[in-house]
């Protein structure tokens, strides 16, 4: 009843960092098989929908350093920095690959790649495919992958649990969604790659199926979540759906501004509002604070209203149609057909959403994870480089750098892995399948599982906004409690096996409520403000003595997760002043005239 | 969002061709009723109706925003993005809303995307860089106008809008179709491809280029410009010139 597929390699997720995993791993050695499992086709996966880069050191006057400063800096030091080295020295080989391979990089007249500059950036490092980079790089990962026989994609198949026998990760196990059978996937290495988890808060960036399906697979056998509190808002976003209208606006030269017209990214610490784009200063501030600043400016009712709550407006009227057209043609689209409005007349109404999962599986620098036999990689992983808050153009760059790795380390370790006994395997495998099917076959219980997802996006958006407060916080993990409790109680209307989606989505809020739980208890436990977390009830400040720690949290069964510390890699950028426009000007020169 | 329905003032009925293999014989027309706003997408009323009304509905999307291409289907007869298309323009009427034409249907809005993706995969959709070059060597240069001869093409987002609008399709399942024939010539047109003699024998076999009519709709539905009529038609004009340096005795390929 359990069909069995025998694979070397078992990649869970085939966007962006699960097909260069799958690459990476047929180009080491054509000879393994690659199993490439997603539950959608992977043109679909969610890095199609990231529009402005990925970040490159190109320029002369750009440097690595400069890159590792950016990123450290933007995390609020909470980096591990010698995989931050790594990475940065890591990026532009692979955006070079991804060109051989045919990604359609936007050009200069010479006919070398374009780049332009991000949030927080100090010179303009950002690859870009005009607005549609994610969409760009995706399709050409699976296109490119196509090339390799030793790939075999499971595309529509839905992992319901990770196999481990004596202490070691050896294989899935999918659920067919169109057919509802199961098949046990047994792998000599298991690379998670399932992207982040942003769905668990209510107005959100992210696709309908980023719901943190591998990070709760992991921690369900045991491997930490570190530093789940760090939920990146992004601030220019639609009101009410939360669509993304990228960096690059700003990139490019747009401007925010109140209901007066005022830039008041200034009366926040990132001016001097210069009329020119200046690196690392007002609409080039990275993105904690100017979510931040819209939070303030909003209590002092200088926002404007619309019918899906405050925003403020993202001008990029100055930058006229032609280089609207060249440069962001997909948010001229998204404006005109979702908002009515087109961007060469008139401002688009904006605010932030949840949009990127700092935290994730922990893993090392090689994307190992403690669980022997176990790798993660992408959005769903901690690796190290986001700390307490992401550089913008970083997480295209990084699913590219450590998809590679740990395919490259995946097939090293299904070589020299010995295999063991199916049936053991069966056997688990075999109870993961009852425990999901009970799910559809369940007679009594009366919770509708729509309900208990919007409570638990709802919660999620109070207790862990922008700005946080203990009680709050406190209020979001009771909650989460109460509502995986009558999560067992949730009866679905379709008991059919062929395509049930509401099967799928119970599965999936299982999985997000147990991440949104790491969220918030690795929140409230976090006494400090840094980066994305910020508490306004007298924990204002860093706190470098207490705090200059990864939270680890781990899973606690039916209970809430423990919740733990680890030291931070600090290799040669001690924490400083984490300061931007003038001011991170002349801390900058002041640090560069101490050294 | 339909977390935005409680400040609905209208309510639009929303008819829906359901197909539950093993229960129903043959599709079945559903209606439901849905509160709406001026913004309220397609999409988000068939969410609301699974959140709401009757979570056995079956449908795929993701992205929301016309980038990921899972939604397509047949909105009151024309294949469209449910995430795309807003309810408000069928008020005070109802909106039919259908799997996508020329594709069998798995259940409810879900067709089957096989014969799309396998088609896919023998088309070289990949480049076959013309020189080899290793990371060290850097990128190949390209100018924006070499660039330009294939980015609209490289837009296809394989929502297979066209394959539901194309007659052909319908006709002769064999047939490419115009989303593929666009990527083969978004290879075929970049100046770093040196494949496009193999590709040019899948445009003049019987089932390629020279199976199109001409009739344009594919390019009418196309959610992201990418015009794959366009492709065709320059495929033809390649295929024909391909032929005629075969016949010569040259070898096929480029112009």
């Amino acid at each position: 009843m359990l069909e069995t597929f025998k694979a070397d390699v078992a990649i869970v997720g085939a966007g962006g960092a699960g097909l260069r995993a799958a690459i990476a791993a047929a180009e080491i050695d054509p000879g393994l098989t690659v199993a490439l499992v997603s539950k959608v086709y992977p043109m679909r996966s969610h890095t199609v929908a990231a529009e402005g880069g990925s970040a490159g050191v190109v320029q002369a006057h750009d440097s690595l350093q400069q890159h590792f400063d950016d990123t450290v800096t933007g995390g609020d030091w909470l980096c591990e920095q010698d995989v931050v080295d790594y990475f940065v020295s890591q990026c532009t080989p692979e955006m070079v690959r991804l060109e051989h391979w045919g990604c359609p990089w936007s050009r200069k007249e010479d006919g070398h790649v374009n780049v332009r500059a991000f949030g927080g950036m100090k010179i303009e490092r950002t690859w870009f495919a005009a607005d549609k980079t994610g969409f760009h790089i995706l399709h050409t990962l699976f296109q490119t992958s196509i090339r390799y026989p030793s790939i075999r994609r499971f595309d529509e198949h839905f992992v319901v649990d990770l196999v481990v026998d004596e202490g070691r990760c050896r294989g899935v196990v999918a659920l067919d969604i169109a057919t509802g059978r199961f098949v046990l996937i047994e792998a000599g290495a298991v690379v998670i790659a399932t992207g982040g988890a942003g769905r668990v808060f209510r107005e959100n960036t992210n696709g309908g199926i980023v719901t943190g399906d591998g990070m709760a697979l992991a921690y369900r056998h045991g491997v930490p979540l570190r530093d789940m509190e760090f939920m990146q808002y992004h601030p220019t976003c639609m009101p009410g759906t939360g669509l993304l209208f990228t960096e690059a606006c700003r990139g490019e030269g747009g401007i925010l501004t109140n209901r007066e017209g005022y830039r008041y990214l200034q009366d926040y610490g990132l001016g001097p509002a210069d009329p020119w784009p200046r690196k690392k200063a007002m609409e080039l501030g990275p993105r904690d604070r100017l979510s931040q600043a819209f939070w303030h400016e909003d209590r002092k009712g200088r926002t404007v209203q619309t019918p899906h709550g405050s925003a403020v407006n993202l001008d990029l009227r100055h930058l006229g149609e032609k280089k609207l057209r060249e440069r962001l043609p997909l948010i001229c689209e998204l404006a005109q057909e979702f908002l009515g409005i087109d961007p060469a007349d008139a401002p688009i109404p904006v605010r932030p959403a949840v949009h990127y999962t700092m935290g994730g599986i922990l893993v090392d620098g090689r994307t190992a994870s403690p669980l022997p036999g176990l790798y993660a990689a992408g959005e769903c992983s901690s690796v190290g480089i986001h700390g307490a808050n992401r550089l913008g153009s970083n997480s295209l760059a990084e699913l590219s750098v450590f998809g590679r790795v740990a395919g490259e380390e995946a097939a090293r370790c299904a070589r020299t892995t010995p295999r063991v006994d199916t049936a053991t395997l069966t056997r688990q495998a075999e109870n993961a399948v009852a425990r999901v099917r009970e799910l559809v076959v369940r007679s009594d219980g009366r919770e509708r599982l729509s309900t208990v997802r919007k409570e638990m996006a709802q919660s999620m958006e109070n207790g862990c906004g922008i700005y946080r407060t203990g009680p709050e916080m406190q209020a979001t993990c009771d909650k989460l409690a109460e509502l995986r409790e009558r999560y067992r109680g949730v009866k679905l209307d379709d008991t059919s096996t062929a395509w049930n989606t509401e099967w799928l989505n119970a599965v999936e809020l299982g999985y997000q409520l147990e991440v949104a739980q790491a969220i918030a208890h690795s929140a409230l436990a976090r006494e400090e403000s840094r980066g994305a977390h910020q508490r306004i009830d007298g924990f204002a400040q860093r706190d470098d003595v207490r705090f200059l720690k990864h939270t680890l949290a781990r899973y606690g069964g039916a209970q809430a997760p423990g919740i733990g510390y680890g030291d931070v890699k600090i290799t040669r950028s001690p924490p400083g002043t984490r300061a931007y426009g003038a001011a991170g000007e002349h801390a900058e020169a002041a640090a560069g005239a101490a050294k | 969002m339909s977390e935005s329905g409680s400040k609905a003032a209208r309510v639009i009925e929303i008819e829906v061709l359901r197909y539950r293999p093993g229960t129903d014989a043959e599709p079945v027309w559903q209606s439901f009723r849905v509160p709406f706003l001026d913004d309220t997408s397609v999409l988000e009323g068939l969410q609301a109706i699974k959140d709401d009304l009757d979570g056995s509905l079956s449908f795929r999307w993701s992205c929301r925003m016309a980038i990921c291409g899972s939604c397509g289907m047949m909105i009151d007869g024309v294949p469209r993005l449910a995430c795309h298309t807003f309810l408000r323009e069928f008020f005070p009427g109802k909106v039919r809303v259908a799997p996508l034409d020329h594709m069998p249907i798995e259940r409810d809005l879900v067709v089957s995307a096989e014969d799309f993706v396998h088609k896919l995969e023998g088309i070289t959709p990949y480049l076959v860089p013309r020189e080899a070059r290793t990371v060290e060597q850097g990128e190949y240069l390209q100018t924006p106008r070499q660039l330009e001869q294939f980015r609209q093409f490289a837009g296809c987002i394989n929502c297979m809008l066209c394959y539901a609008a194309c007659p052909q399709y319908g006709l002769d399942p064999e047939f490419i179709g115009p989303g593929l024939m666009a990527l083969i010539h978004r290879y075929n047109a970049d100046s770093r491809d040196g494949a496009r003699a193999e590709r040019m024998e899948l445009i003049n076999a019987e089932q390629g280029v020279w199976s199109c009519t001409a009739v344009g709709y594919c390019s009418v539905v196309c959610p992201k410009h990418v015009d794959p009529a366009n492709a065709v038609n320059q495929n033809k004009v390649n295929g024909a010139l391909d032929w005629v340096k075969r016949r010569a005795g040259l070898k096929g390929g480029g112009t």
